[in-house]
């Protein structure tokens, strides 16, 4: 255990990130006040508002002298504020998720030409952003943060900075989803912020890399827990991916239009290698290692194999890099491209895998526990989802299957197995068992609001990507559809009549979802006021053990 | 720290190392995950050696099968041109009657119009060429340029008021806009034309009016006001409105005489397509 720095002891971290912020507030100022382009200003000044919030939370938490948790032995803070950040995003994002659904099924009553913020085109990657980046963002930095403290038996390091991540990365997604909305964008899917916000976020990144590397340097145990190898892939991976792809040119400093370094197919290539490996660092490499410590935990059982957990991380993180070029099959691409794009994709069928055997076989032995667990239920059956995507992604990586599913709603279904299934079930799954760990509670609220969750947000998985699946074959069996005489059997407007009904049923999937995830705020939010739900005495069910090491 | 020890459930070795109470078992990789991962490995090097697959100094590997998406893109369009080629050589050499007269090329000529309306003319005038405000009806019998074969063809061929030099051009010019008129005789003018298809309108405008619609209107619609072909001008006698009938769009029609535009599709479609339109859109019920 660190010993815990004593009051009198000085601590450069106190000035800097405070003199870093300040800076900041200064250049935003600055921007703000010097910016021919309204859209910038407000851009500089909600990042202002932003970097205040920071600075007026600073103030708060160290006005009456360093406060507890900078002296306990792990920082719990922090992973508590990640908590919190995680729902308000989640929920906000998949909010509009449903919005832009309804958009779609009804696009006569949910279009708004007087509000160009409510537009689909802008609401989209509003949505796409909050539920990766912000919702699943905050759970990766403070599941990262939780995780690597207990496994390395060490205190966050940086004092201050690992805060600087947290206020920076909130900061960063306030300024580019109010920008979506005010229509900045560099109109690369997944990657639409523009270049001051790029820079912004690439500091907050290699400042989160060196927290984590800090930690694991500082740490007591003579070997790195697997979790942390798949934490360290994802930061390093993204800060590689994110700085490659966003490398463009301002064209002034005070604007916020820049055009990409890349031009043509290059750029497009150069987009989808990030864009694929946004989801193998960002939503597999990071949400699998969630999955190797809180399976292990919840279960209370040994990881299935150590030899296994060597060879599929590296087979994965070797052969994921590649996968990026089938999006672009049938492209300007050349040929050859597309040609590894698509074998590498099927050799990474059972590196995916590896992950998914080592996450359900860890409950060898405890099988009983998903009928009383519900929390352990929910990470098993993401595990399950991860196993279905990563073997339909293969699949539709295959030209001939490509050349069918390509442009088509089984897209749109695939990634919400994965985003919805895996993703969604095991930050749940973790945000369930860290709330009454960090707030020290003996159980959440109430474990049968659990059970309601799991039920409706899974049947709610069910309706949307079922209707998907139809809807996506039928629209490329459409497209493809020639009559006797040599000439297509659909016009475009049929194809999109036809989909009108599955999207309705992808609505109110999308609805189940939502609702499953406002009964976990809910349940939570008694959880941290230390409520015990009445009906449930906590003498019955399963009790969740405090993880605490000191307090 | 290192303890190796013997787990209950499972009667396997643990590695000996924990973290955080979390200790791993040193299970072999399971025989069926290795050897399908070779097998896909094994798929690809396969994939390899058959199609272009690795990019080299001067070029790539072409693989044995010499696989070009190119060509075989090329080869799918001309497989489909020639599974419509016996046919669309004879509606390419048959006059439009011709084609309207043999039952066998008529429903090939509808085919290929009807794939050709949908994917290029439903947008503005609906998949059902039922237009909409602004937007000619093509299933009705009313034709501003003329509903024979030859007319319809024409205006495919050079649009209204497109960039084809030739394209069909009428303007009705802005009244009130342009101020060519005063507001009281907009609305004077408004109450006749509303009365012209029996609307209920103000007797004493419209009688006002009348040497106004002599002076500033009959020039194109016409003295009966029943419109001129030559001119593009609509039928006022009539109650189909192409940009709304009721009181207040016939006043907005005469403030800021609007024209819509259709783009010349000579240009853009093969000859034999626009043909096939032309029979397509005459076929829908208002041919002449």
């Amino acid at each position: 255990m660190q010993p815990a720095p004593s009051n009198a002891e000085f601590r450069l971290d106190l000035f800097a990130v405070p003199a870093v912020l300040v800076s900041f507030l200064l250049l935003g100022f600055f921007v703000a006040a010097k910016t021919p382009d309204p859209l910038m200003a407000l851009q500089a000044w909600t990042f202002m508002a932003g970097i205040g919030v920071a600075l007026f939370w600073l103030v708060q938490h160290y006005k009456n002298g360093i406060p507890d948790d900078d002296r306990s032995a792990y920082a719990n803070d922090i992973v508590k504020a990640g908590v919190i950040a995680s729902m308000f995003w989640g929920i906000a994002g998949m909010l509009v998720g449903v919005i832009i659904a309804l958009q779609l099924a009804f696009p006569t009553i949910f279009y708004f030409p007087d509000f160009p913020f409510t537009n689909f085109g802008r609401l989209r990657p509003l949505h796409t952003s909050a539920v990766v980046f912000a919702f699943g963002g905050n759970v990766l930095i403070a599941t990262s943060f939780y995780v690597v403290q207990r496994t390395s038996k060490a205190r966050l390091a940086g004092g201050l900075w690992p805060w600087f991540v947290f206020w920076g990365y909130q900061t960063f997604i306030l300024v580019a989803g109010t920008g979506y909305l005010i229509g900045v964008t560099q109109g690369r899917e997944y990657a639409e912020p523009e270049w001051y916000m790029d820079l912004w976020l690439t500091l907050v990144w290699v400042t989160y890399l060196l927290v984590f590397l800090g930690t694991l340097w500082k740490r007591k145990e003579p070997h790195i827990y697997v979790a942390n190898w798949f934490y360290l892939a994802f930061i390093v991976t993204v800060a590689m991916l994110h700085i490659v792809n966003n490398l463009a040119v301002p064209v002034s400093w005070l604007g916020i239009k820049s055009y990409s370094a890349f031009a043509g197919v290059q750029d497009a290539l150069t987009q989808w290698w990030y864009g694929h490996n946004a989801v193998g660092f960002f939503l597999t490499a990071g949400f699998l290692a969630i999955m190797y410590y809180f399976i292990p935990k919840q279960a209370q059982r040994p990881v299935y194999s150590y030899r296994l957990s060597i060879v599929h991380f590296w087979s994965l993180i070797f052969i994921y890099i590649w996968a990026g070029p089938h999006h672009l099959h049938y492209t300007a691409l050349p040929v050859w491209a597309q040609t590894l794009g698509m074998t590498f994709s099927i050799m990474l069928w059972m590196p995916s895998w590896g992950g998914m055997i080592n996450g359900l076989m860890t409950l060898s032995g405890a099988w009983d526990k998903l009928r009383t667990d519900p929390i352990l239920r929910m990470l098993v059956v993401s595990v399950a989802f991860y196993g279905m995507s990563t073997f339909e992604g293969p699949v539709m990586s295959i030209k001939a299957v490509n050349a069918l599913s390509h442009y088509t709603d089984w897209t749109i279904g695939h990634v919400h197995s994965g985003a919805l299934g895996w993703v969604g079930f095991v930050s749940f799954g973790a945000l369930y068992c860290l709330t009454p760990w960090l707030w020290k509670r003996q159980r959440l609220y109430s474990m049968s609001l659990v059970e309601w969750h799991f039920g409706i947000s899974t049947i709610g998985i069910v309706f949307y990507i079922t209707s998907m699946w139809v809807s996506g074959i039928m629209q490329g069996l459409m497209w493809r559809a020639y009559n006797d005489f040599g000439f297509l059997e659909y016009s475009f407007v049929e194809t999109v009549e036809a989909m009108h009904p599955y999207y309705i049923i992808r609505a109110f999937g999308g609805l189940l979802y939502l609702t499953g995830t406002l009964i976990m705020a809910y349940n939570l939010w008694r959880t941290i006021r230390g409520d015990v739900r009445a009906s449930e005495p906590l003498a019955l069910g399963p009790q969740m053990t405090p993880q605490l090491a000191t307090a | 720290m290192s303890r190796k020890e013997i787990d209950q459930a499972t009667g396997t070795e643990t590695t000996g190392h924990e973290w955080d109470g979390i200790t791993e078992l040193n299970t072999p990789l399971p025989r069926w995950w290795l050897w399908v991962l070779y097998a896909c490995i094994v798929w690809a090097v396969g994939y390899w050696i058959l199609y272009p697959a690795w990019p080299t100094l001067t070029g790539y590997t072409p693989g044995i099968l010499g696989q070009s998406q190119r060509d075989d893109v090329a080869q799918a369009m001309l497989q489909l041109k020639s599974s419509r080629e016996a046919q669309g050589r004879l509606l390419a050499s048959a006059t439009l009657q011709q084609i309207e007269a043999d039952p066998n090329l008529l429903q090939f000529a509808r085919e290929a119009g009807k794939s050709a309306f949908g994917d290029n003319c439903a947008t503005c005038h609906g998949s059902g060429a039922q237009g909409f405000k602004g937007y000619p009806n093509l299933n009705d019998d009313i034709w501003l340029w003329g509903g024979t074969l030859d007319d319809i063809k024409h205006t495919i061929q050079v649009g209204v008021r497109s960039t084809h030099p030739d394209a069909r051009q009428s303007q009705m010019p802005a009244f009130g806009r342009d101020a060519l008129l005063e507001p009281k005789q907009i609305a004077d003018l408004t109450e006749y034309v509303v009365s012209l298809s029996g609307g209920k309108a103000d007797a004493a405008a419209v009688a006002r009016a009348e040497p106004l619609f002599k002076e500033q209107c009959a020039a194109c619609h016409g003295d009966d006001a029943k419109g001129k072909r030559e001119f593009g001008s609509p039928n006022l006698t009539d109650r189909e409105w192409l940009y709304g009938g009721t009181k207040a769009d016939i006043q907005a029609q005469i403030v800021n005489g609007r024209g819509g535009v259709m783009p010349t599709w000579g240009s853009r479609l093969d000859p034999m397509t626009i043909d096939a339109l032309a029979v397509y859109v005459h076929s829908l019920g208002g041919g002449e």
